[in-house]
């Protein structure tokens, strides 16, 4: 039988457009007049800085926020989406940045709360097996469906948030950030889901700030700054450049230029270091290595490796098991390692989780700015603080550090992530010390403030300090370190000069195996 | 040999019957708090209820008409903590507190009002109580060895209301964990952007957790006015309801364990009732003021070093606002 040709017949409806979209909570105008037309089948990215109103327009779309005024059509005809069970009848899922999933629920509970088939569980949980199984099978969505998730590793949880809205009935899925969380492994497996996803007739919406995945897996890509699209264009047609410039509205330098490293004495020599996590189990195994001045040595891995407990112990928060640490000649044995002595001997230290052990999101700015120094009498009379001081250095950082609004007095969980993220490293770097030890300096901060935090920290490495860099973001490691660590399962399973290292090569270290096999 | 069995008969029905009103009280704030809504207010519920079913069942001469009124003022104070704490996202521990005091001082100055005694009601007469009903064959088998007074004494005997309590343990388990409504019960309480995001109206979930505590309270407070005693009296539950929160911590918000602790307390409250005058050897007689205590030291100790790590509902006690 010939096949039959289909006529070339008029364009179909996108599968979901949005039309005039504003928004405003309180003074901040979120959307402004957005419109938004996504193709059925593809996967289109939506890219903007921290704060351009990618989230809000998604969540308007997904019926958790309601525009001020706009209309959505999906597959052409107009809707109104009242709320999220509205945007589901209408086959919009969405999958949220921070998961909405109930932590002690097993996985198959959490994708059928909501949809549960019946007033009793039983029956409704096992034909919701049956389903998902299929599910799986389709998609490569394996997740085990009886773990707790609070249980499961992050890479899993976003499984069962896509799987929940596939069993919910779908078509058109929007995902908010997803790689955030996720190792590059993770984000891979992610993206094999995404395109098969998209050969099964699905539509994607990916949110994200990151141009690499725009790059990789999409098809169209809308670019949003302060609440407006910019610029709506297809993919295979943009470059990494373009798009950047877009987002930010100036050039930007996605690498950097910059000179050879000079590495001079060293000030930071580990031996032996073994750590134990809180539940005992030993996270760092004896590791030893050297960071001399003058350079950055970057320290990569896919996270959960050891290397947060490797940066808490080199910082006197976590009292490591065995080994020494070696201070520009001056050896510390463990007992003798504490946050306030380490900082007395000039390590500063911008932890990896700034909201959790960076900042007090509580407080003032300005007082997040002293945390750890407030001992120092620049800031700290024989009783009281000196608050006038410490609000005019807080000050003159912010401006040096471009922090944005620079208001000493505002309460710091009101500044983006970036700006959070330039508070910590103005506090830090402003203490002149001889090793700066960084974890996971760019974590959810977007491009104008990784391009600006990135410069810092090759300045500081410039002016002749040692600089430890932790980082998941390969990315980020061949951008900024002249050698590179790679650890694995509390190892350190390589070492290579910056000229030497390929994603290809780091990426297998990273997974463990080692450069003979390879 | 006949005293030791007379004895632990004696001290399982007194158990029983002072565990009712907490297994009510503890089971009502375990919806509540399961939800996510934080129940200090379980005392002042239970006191309405008692006041209100007393004062009823006064008046109109049914217990049952008591038992009505008992819950629906319960149930209208929960609707209250409800409406501050849920719709108008207010602090659930202020609006809890702020029921206990208004109910406190509220019913002695109604009692005085309506029945003109100071902070009480007249005493209940028998026809308008719940009283005790014998088992069938309660006395048949009453003589038997052993089991016989077990049976009689310890299962038979209570009031209706002690047998819906124990009944109520079993089938909010069965509500929790085999229902739909149970498994949205347990998610608002941990993660409300969950539900919210599945289509699930939070607040609504919420209310009519409360409700269900209401109805319970309204249980727990009947038993003390018309049940166990026979009229009501100003602060008549004397801290049952914050020893039924202590029990369902202890409990780790799980029912059976919730009953156990309630059984726990209950034991002591026993015991120490039965320790009142007694001298212990090499002792003497304790003052009765610190007899009494020993259910309260009790609860501290237990919740102090004993119940080891009590993972709370995680979104115990927040207001629910929709939020990034």
């Amino acid at each position: 039988m010939a096949s039959i040709a289909t006529a070339p017949g008029p364009t179909p409806p996108a599968a979901i457009e949005a039309v005039g979209i504003n928004k405003r909570f309180g003074p901040v105008q979120a959307n402004r007049d957005v419109t938004l037309s996504v193709a059925k089948g593809t996967i289109h990215g939506i890219i903007g800085e921290n704060g351009a109103g990618k989230s809000t327009l998604m969540s308007i779309l997904y019926g958790y926020y309601q525009a001020d005024s706009g209309t959505i059509r999906v597959n052409g005809r107009e809707v109104r989406m009242a709320d999220s069970a509205e945007a589901l009848s209408h086959g919009v899922g969405m999958v949220h940045q921070h998961f909405m999933l109930v932590d002690t629920f097993t996985a198959l509970e959490n994708i059928v709360l909501g949809v549960e088939g019946g007033a009793l569980l039983a029956a409704g949980l096992a034909a919701a097996r049956t389903r998902l199984e299929a599910l799986q099978r389709d998609y490569q969505l394996d997740v085990p469906l009886d773990t707790v998730v609070g249980d499961l590793p992050v890479g899993l949880r976003q499984r069962i948030e896509i799987l929940k809205a596939l069993f919910r009935g779908a078509d058109i899925l929007i995902l908010d950030e997803p790689t955030g969380v996720l190792t590059p492994q993770e984000a891979d497996h992610l993206f094999r889901i995404l395109r098969s996803l998209k050969a099964e007739g699905k539509t994607v919406i990916l949110i994200t700030h990151k141009l690499r995945e725009i790059m990789d897996v999409t098809d169209a890509v809308t670019v949003m700054r302060q609440g407006t699209v910019v610029a709506e264009v297809r993919t295979a047609e943009t470059n990494r450049e373009a798009l950047a410039e877009l987002m930010v509205g100036r050039k930007v330098a996605t690498s950097h230029t910059r000179g050879a490293a000079a590495p001079g004495a060293a000030f930071l020599t580990v031996s032996d270091l073994a750590v134990r996590d809180d539940l005992g189990v030993e996270r760092v195994k004896g590791i030893s290595f050297t960071v001399r001045a003058g350079e950055i040595v970057g320290i990569a891995g896919v996270s959960g490796n050891g290397q947060s407990e490797l940066l808490e112990a080199l910082s006197g928060i976590r009292v490591p098991s065995r080994g020494t640490i070696t201070l520009r000649g001056t050896t510390l044995t463990p007992a003798a390692l504490d946050a306030r002595r380490l900082r007395e001997a000039k390590v500063a230290h911008v932890p990896e989780d700034r909201q959790r052990m960076g900042l007090i999101t509580a407080f003032d700015a300005d007082e997040s700015a002293i945390l750890g120094y407030h001992r120092s009498s620049a800031v700290s009379g024989a009783a009281l603080l000196k608050r006038s001081t410490i609000v005019e250095r807080c000050r003159d950082a912010m401006q040096r550090f471009d922090v944005r609004p620079s208001n000493p007095r505002l309460r710091t969980s009101l500044f983006s992530g970036g700006n959070q993220q330039k508070i910590v490293l103005a506090r830090e770097i402003d203490q002149d010390p001889d090793v700066l030890l960084v974890g996971q300096p760019t974590r959810g901060v977007d491009i104008g403030a990784i391009e600006f935090i990135h410069r810092r920290l090759l300045a500081l490495r410039d002016a002749g300090k040692a600089i430890l860099l932790v980082s998941v973001e390969l990315e980020e490691i061949l951008a900024l370190a002249d050698r590179i660590l790679v650890m694995f399962d509390g190892h350190l399973v390589g070492e290579m000069d910056r000229s030497a290292a390929t994603e290809r090569r780091l990426g297998l270290m990273m997974a463990g195996i080692a450069e003979e096999a390879a | 040999m006949e005293d030791t069995l007379g004895l632990i008969v004696s001290l399982a029905a007194a158990t029983l019957r002072v565990a009712t009103p907490l297994i009510l009280a503890a089971l009502a704030g375990m919806f509540s708090e399961r939800s996510g809504v934080v129940d200090i207010g379980l005392e002042g519920k239970m006191l309405a209820a008692a006041f209100f079913s007393a004062s009823t069942a006064l008046v109109t001469g049914s217990a049952w008409l008591g038992l009505c009124a008992g819950v629906a003022s319960a149930v209208a104070l929960a609707m209250v903590h409800g409406l501050a704490s849920i719709t108008y996202n207010g602090n659930q521990m202020v609006s809890g507190l702020a029921l206990n005091v208004l109910v406190a001082g509220l019913t002695p100055l109604l009692a005085t009002v309506w029945f003109q005694q100071a902070g009480r009601t007249p005493t209940v007469p028998n026809g308008a109580r719940f009283l005790p009903v014998s088992l069938p064959g309660a006395e048949a088998f009453g003589t038997v060895p052993l089991l016989g007074p077990l049976y009689r004494s310890v299962v038979s005997g209570h009031n209706v209301l002690v047998y819906l309590a124990i009944a109520a343990v079993p089938l909010a388990a069965w509500i929790l964990f085999r229902t739909r409504f149970g498994l949205r019960l347990r998610a608002v309480g941990e993660n409300p952007h969950a539900l919210d995001t599945a289509g699930v109206n939070v607040a609504w979930m919420r209310y009519r957790a409360l409700a269900i505590g209401g109805v319970l309270c309204g249980f727990a407070g009947t038993y003390l006015s018309i049940g166990q005693g026979a009229g009501f009296i100003q602060d008549m539950t004397a801290g049952r309801g914050f020893l039924a929160l202590a029990a369902l911590i202890f409990g780790k918000w799980l029912p059976v364990p919730t009953l156990l602790a309630c059984f726990l307390f209950a034991f002591t409250d026993a015991v120490q009732v039965r320790l009142q005058g007694v001298p212990l050897p090499g002792i003497g007689v304790i003052p009765v003021q610190f007899i009494q205590a020993i259910p309260y030291v009790l609860t501290v100790l237990l919740l102090a070093g004993f119940v080891g790590k009590a993972v709370a509902p995680k979104a115990i006690g927040l207001p629910y606002v929709k939020s990034r």
